[in-house]
């Protein structure tokens, strides 16, 4: 049974509550064990659960399915096809999961234990080959043949910058200091990521195992994982394998014997997502505000409290074991020429499978979206799809077949970022995406530096007066040239990279711009303050039901006879349009 | 903002928490995480007594505090919600459930209702896309969320309470 | 090992050595890179560096971004511009982005002609912001020295550094995040109800209008307009060596007969000087030095030692905040601004037969704190009046003097008037950090051996150091001193005695950096350590050329003791001269 938040979400330990009581009472308790696991990805169709060994995908599960599970598949060996996923182009129902489009064009290796583990305990972790790769680099291998190896695998960080992984575990090895720190930025801050989370969920011990890894490559005897207070469910399953690793001996002193000793704390963010920023995120975890700093110094060189620093995230960690165990040259076939492995994305927004995916690098947009996202919503069409989250931007249609890499993305003016993907259909306007994002950036600036502090304010402003139809052309270069310098001078990566929504728009969606500015009008019928309501005199019978629900007394006429809308009085609310009955009222 | 007394017991109990973490400075965003823990909020006169039990000035805590939305120096309310403005949500209308919540509550995000029962804040993503839009209250998750089902669910609260 | 880095910079072949930054390489060959949040105060250790005003923005060959000149280091072949149109570009908009949240009623300003956001508008002729848009809101708020107007602050976050790093004083942090931060006291409190010790070394760096003195120019004015009223004045030492500042003076020439003209023309009935109280104050705070140390050395346990001076008012404000435990160690003698005062209200005032009603004392100082200390309760009779009326600071005089059309650079050099306008040499160094504890040195060796001093120049408890040590042989008894300046330093001598660890048996202590002359009253210093060292060169250039450098040599002191006070620490003496301190920490 998935126990993600998705799923938590939707009652899945009542299902679980309900699935016990009934194999209690039919004495099946022996036989069938319940498991616990983390998040299988497939959101959408949640609260999900996998019969193994014959795979069975039961989707949206109800508490009061739980019986109905039990007397027909366990008992009867009758797979249940009401709560089978249904193949939404052959109208069929999948027995296998193992055949649902979602599942069959991923590549899983950050996920790979996702959803097949017990998170909670190490032994099932430890059966599929867990604790191995650090068995392997402490006992056989040196420091530099460690980091030569996740250096040659070609891993690049997996937080959005994209920084060789190796380069950095090697710049952090050759510091001398009399202490050093390995950092987890479990800090996942993107709107609409939650693949860390996942993975903290579901596999705990994939991102223990890998630092203690980081720790024995760097020197660093200390680890931290630096994770959102908002993520409780996390936090106690991490606290939970620390507990059990450490029971195991394989955090501790002198790990499996040898002189090695490493030991992992917490550290809670406290809702702010500039502590993404490696800088920001020592200061945080120093106890001071979370402000970026300018590097140089590199955490590696100068780092917390003082002492040389590596900085990784959670999804990067999770890949380390699997390198160790399978080797460079595996995970070097994998991917595009400067973007090795797979990418875990989290794909939302109008797309009809919602959830968690993992592909290999390069596999195009199209095959993400419209292949294992199953197309867009309620059958509307396609309009952009936001990668990288407020650091990213919005690519359209003619980005559908690029494969996805980092420096693919970054080339179409967006960026890999942490993984967020977020599809949109004809109704979203891209001003008020934009718009949306910048709202978001000026709410998590830190505020140190002026661009970032007033900049992104001022772009706010500007997006904001589009929306409402006060913009002027000025405003568009004004747009331009400000989020350019905002790019080019800000302190930090947040600064650095906030304009790139607006920015990517104007290049992709500049006539919805106009549209807004010259037109006063909002193609996507998103923008209130653009819109207005109109009755058609032919259709409307004077009913006056519109009239009477009208919280604004912005519509008048006589019984059996046309209504108007006084457009001045009218407050957008629509209330009008879901009351006539006769389909006279129409937004324009 | 009222100045609330600390009973003598509140005062020993974030001195045992400081404590606990050695009154190292450090440390101070996990003291103040166990001390929001244990009263709810975080108001001037507790920042006091942690300023000057780990001997570091008052502006310093204070600074923190505010720095961190998920630090608070208002107590929340008795069922506190919170609505998901992640990307995901916000596509699927999250705005729009948030004028709806606000509305009905008559209170805007970050604010707590006369009576004590409700606080509305907003946060990031909490990872529940799949349900998007998503409201949270306490503990619950509330997913799939339109504008209509907000007074229902608010009704259940008021029923709650009156139990 | 290479000691230097070979870099070009627009054009110009530069070589420095390694650790130079981009913009101290680019002054070095006359290239003035704009900046606005930078600060370094080199020889006090000082520095400013948060790197995120990015004005000082420059363009880096094989670089993505720009890079902020004043925290990046040069590093070999590194190809430098400093003015390409993408700098030039960068740069207007930042600062265009600053000015769109920052008031524009620049003629009205207290910062007008010395705001170094102004200069830089006019610099980059920026005539309109293309940005406007929602500005910062906040109520102006004064406390009895400092007035902060947050509106104009442009968060550079030198006041909160000199605040909290600088002086330990922890009064001022950053709060909020965002377009929303600013700096303020916890709970976005008042300054006067928060540690503020008002020693004005915010003010004394920040670069905008967000921080300046309470000003009480008009006040003078009306007074001095009043015929009724007798209105004298008495100017601190530090006073002299910066005044000619604002007045195209290099710094470091001291302009004490030119300030003393200007003061008359001004009309003040009298122009006096506090180096007089200075003197009297070696007389008290020395021979209760010798006291303690005599006693001490007799036996007696329960003596406090060392002993704190007590001359610097923000320094008074420090301890009674953070180590009101320790309230008995400072010596109770008060301030020379305030033994003026009272001596001025009580023993001159009869001496002229001027009725204390009628008398206006009013002094000029390099302070702050001063302006609070005059309003201290304890320092006023029993009808409320203060023995200091008001106290306005050097920058509040030199406007003064130009609002009164005086042309100070023609003024003739004038004496001060007798008898409280008399001084010795080491009156005029209590300006500078070291400066008191010389002065004492030179009475109590005399008072308490009873020798001739040979040599009165302590040079060893001069200069920027933060901490200097000194010992002087008493007869056979190693008097060990200590001095420190700026609060921070203060900080860590209080914090060896209240562990019982502290070696001295007397410290001096100033607030301000390098002493009175960086206070925060005098033209702003803006982190410039060469201007005060150039100041306190001017006083100890003053004292070196004065007849008598010992203040018990004062004959108007001497005077003063037969006529009046009788001998130092008499029971008048301490009625009038002396004082006690709250315990202010909560």
């Amino acid at each position: 049974m998935c126990c993600g938040t998705g799923c938590r979400a939707s009652q899945s330990e009542q299902i679980i509550a309900n699935l016990q009581e009934i194999l209690l009472q039919k004495e099946l308790q022996e036989e069938v064990q319940v498991v616990r696991t983390g998040c299988f990805g497939f959101c959408e169709k949640g609260p999900v659960i996998k019969i193994v060994p014959d795979n069975t995908f039961y989707t949206e599960v109800k508490p009061e399915d739980a019986e109905l599970i039990v007397q027909e598949h366990l008992i009867k060996g009758r797979k249940v096809d009401r709560l089978l996923y249904l193949n939404p182009e052959t109208q069929e129902h999948e027995p296998d999961s193992k055949h649902i489009t979602f599942y069959k064009k991923q590549y899983r290796i950050a996920l790979r234990n996702c959803g097949f583990i017990n998170p909670e305990n190490i032994d099932e972790y430890i059966a599929r080959d867990g604790y191995l790769a650090l068995g392997k680099a402490i006992t056989e291998m040196t420091p530099e043949g460690v980091i030569q190896e996740i250096t040659a695998s070609g891993l690049r960080g997996r937080g959005g910058g994209g920084f060789p992984t190796g380069v950095k575990w090697n710049f952090t090895c050759k510091v001398e200091a009399t202490q050093k720190y390995v950092v987890c930025n479990a800090d996942e801050g993107d709107p609409g990521a939650f693949m860390d989370r996942s993975i903290l969920e579901g596999d705990p011990h994939s991102v223990l195992e890998a630092m203690a890894i980081n720790g024995y490559c760097t020197g660093a005897s200390k680890g931290l994982i630096y994770i959102r207070a908002e993520y409780p469910l996390a936090i106690e399953r991490l606290k939970i394998a620390i507990a059990q690793a450490e029971e195991y001996g394989l955090l501790g002193e002198h790990i499996l014997g040898t002189d090695f000793s490493f030991d992992i704390e917490l550290r809670y963010g406290a809702g702010a997502f500039v502590c993404g920023e490696e800088t920001a995120l020592i200061h945080s975890m120093e106890g001071l505000r979370g402000e970026a700093t300018l590097k140089p110094p590199f955490p590696s060189e100068r780092g917390y409290n003082g002492f040389p620093t590596n900085v990784n995230n959670v999804e990067t960690y999770a890949n380390i074991p699997v390198i160790l165990l399978k080797g460079a040259d595996w995970f070097q076939q994998i991917g595009t020429e400067k973007s090795k492995g797979t990418k875990v994305f989290a794909l939302a927004g109008k797309v009809n499978n919602v959830g968690l995916i993992e592909v290999p690098m390069g596999t195009t947009l199209r095959e993400v979206i419209f292949g294992i996202g199953g197309g867009i919503k309620d059958g509307k069409r396609f309009k952009a799809v936001q990668t990288g989250g407020p650091s990213g931007g919005c690519l359209t249609d003619k980005h559908l077949d690029r494969p996805i890499d980092y420096d693919n993305l970054i080339q179409a003016g967006s960026m890999m970022g942490s993984g967020g993907m977020i599809v949109m259909d004809e109704d979203d306007c891209m001003v008020a995406m934009a718009k949306f994002y910048l709202d978001f950036t000026v709410e998590e600036s830190c505020g140190k530096c002026s661009p970032c502090r007033i900049g992104n304010k001022r772009l706010y402003e500007i997006l904001d007066r589009i929306t409402k139809g006060r913009g002027t052309l000025d405003d568009l270069d004004n747009l331009r040239n400000l989020g350019s310098v905002i790019k080019d001078t800000a302190l930090c990566g947040l600064g650095q990279t906030s304009p790139n929504p607006v920015l990517s728009t104007l290049d992709n969606f500049m006539e919805e711009y106009e549209a807004h500015i010259i037109d006063h009008k909002c193609p996507a019928g998103q923008c209130k303050a653009l819109l207005s309501y109109v009755i058609d005199p032919y259709k409307c019978t004077g009913c006056t039901l519109c009239a009477r629900n009208c919280p604004a007394n912005a519509i008048t006429g006589e019984r059996k006879i046309p209504h108007v809308i006084d457009t001045k009085l009218c407050i957008k609310c629509g209330v009008c349009m879901e009351k006539c009955r006769f389909g006279a009222i129409t937004v324009q | 903002m009222s100045e609330v007394k600390l009973s003598q017991h509140k005062i020993d109990q974030i001195i045992a928490i400081c404590d606990e973490h050695h009154n190292k400075a450090g440390e101070l965003i996990n003291i103040l995480h166990k001390t929001q823990g244990l009263l709810g909020y975080l108001p001037a006169d507790v920042q006091k007594v942690i300023a000057k039990k780990m001997k570091i000035p008052v502006s310093k805590v204070y600074g923190v505090v505010t720095f961190y939305s998920f630090f608070t120096m208002v107590p929340k309310g008795k069922y506190p919600i919170s609505i998901c403005m992640g990307t995901a949500c916000y596509v699927k209308g999250a705005e729009k459930v948030l004028d709806e919540l606000q509305s009905q509550l008559g209170i805007k995000v970050g604010e707590t209702t006369p009576d004590g029962l409700f606080s509305l804040d907003s946060l990031r993503c909490v990872g529940a896309c799949g349900l998007a839009p998503v409201v949270m209250i306490g503990e619950k998750v509330y997913g799939r969320l339109t504008p209509e089902r907000v007074k229902d669910i608010l009704a259940e609260y008021y029923l709650l309470d009156a139990l | 090992m290479e000691d230097n880095v070979v870099l070009y910079i627009d054009n110009h072949t530069v070589v420095v050595p390694v650790g130079t930054t981009i913009l101290e390489a680019a002054k070095e060959i006359g290239i003035e890179i704009p900046s606005l949040c930078y600060m370094n105060m080199k020889d006090l250790c000082i520095t400013n560096l948060p790197a995120s005003c990015r004005i000082c923005v420059v363009e880096i060959e094989g670089r993505k971004n720009l890079a902020p000149s004043c925290a990046t280091r040069c590093e070999q072949g590194m190809k430098v511009k400093t003015s390409s149109l993408r700098v030039l570009n960068a740069r207007r908009i930042v600062l265009e982005l600053i000015l769109s949240d920052h008031p524009t009623d620049c003629l009205i300003c207290p910062k007008s002609g010395k705001c170094d956001l102004q200069r830089l508008a006019s610099r980059f002729k920026i005539q309109e912001i293309s940005f406007k848009g929602e500005q910062s809101q906040y109520e102006v708020e004064s406390s009895p020295s400092i007035i902060r107007d947050m509106k104009k602050c442009i968060y550079c976050r030198r006041c909160e550094m000199m605040c909290n790093d600088v002086q330990t004083v922890g009064a001022l942090g950053a709060v909020n995040r965002g377009f929303t931060s600013t700096i303020s006291p916890a709970f976005r409190k008042d300054l006067k109800d928060s540690e503020c010790t008002y020693c004005g070394q915010c003010v004394a760096v920040c670069p905008v209008g967000a921080l300046t003195e309470v000003d009480h120019t008009n006040r003078l004015l009306r007074d001095l307009a009043d015929p009724s009223k007798t209105v004298i004045v008495q100017t601190a030492p530090a006073v002299r060596a910066a005044l000619g500042e604002e007045f195209g003076f290099p710094p470091g020439i001291s302009v004490t007969g030119k300030m003393v003209s200007a003061l008359r023309e001004l009309g003040f009935a009298k122009v006096f000087d506090t180096d007089f109280a200075a003197d009297l104050t070696i007389m008290e705070e020395g021979s209760e030095l010798l006291d303690r140390l005599t006693r001490f050395l007799d036996g007696d346990k329960d003596v406090c030692l060392p002993i704190l001076t007590s001359c610097c008012p923000a320094w008074v404000n420090f301890f009674e905040h953070y180590f009101s435990d320790m309230l008995d160690i400072p010596s109770t003698a008060r301030s020379p601004q305030q033994m003026f005062g009272s001596i001025a209200k009580n023993y001159w005032a009869e001496l002229m037969n001027i009725p204390r009603e009628n008398l206006i004392v009013v002094s000029i100082m390099p302070c702050l704190a001063k302006k609070y200390e005059c309003a201290r309760e304890e320092f006023a009779d029993a009808g409320g009046d203060p023995d200091v009326n008001y106290s306005i600071s050097t920058r509040e005089l030199a406007n003064l003097i130009k609002r009164a059309n005086i042309d100070f650079n023609a003024l003739p050099e004038e004496d001060f008037d007798t008898p409280l306008g008399e001084s010795t040499g080491a009156g005029v160094i209590f300006g500078a950090s070291g400066g008191v504890m010389e002065a004492a040195l030179r009475t109590a060796y005399e008072l308490y051996t009873g020798e001739t001093l040979k040599n009165v120049d302590f040079k060893e408890v001069r200069g920027l150091q933060g901490i200097k040590k000194a010992s002087v042989n008493l007869k056979g008894f190693e008097l060990k001193i200590g001095i420190a300046h700026g609060l921070g330093n203060a900080r860590k001598l209080l914090e060896d005695i209240r562990e019982g660890k502290s070696e001295f048996h007397a410290i001096e202590i100033m607030a301000c950096p390098g002493g009175c002359v960086g206070g925060g009253g005098q033209p702003l210093h803006h982190g410039n350590s060469i201007l005060l060292k150039a100041r306190s060169n001017a006083l100890y250039e003053e004292d070196y050329n004065k007849p008598l450098r010992k203040s018990h040599e004062n004959p108007y002191i001497i005077k003063l003791y037969e006529d009046y006070l009788g001998k130092p620490m008499s029971e008048k003496a301490h009625h009038l001269l002396h004082t006690h301190y709250f315990n202010k920490s909560e």
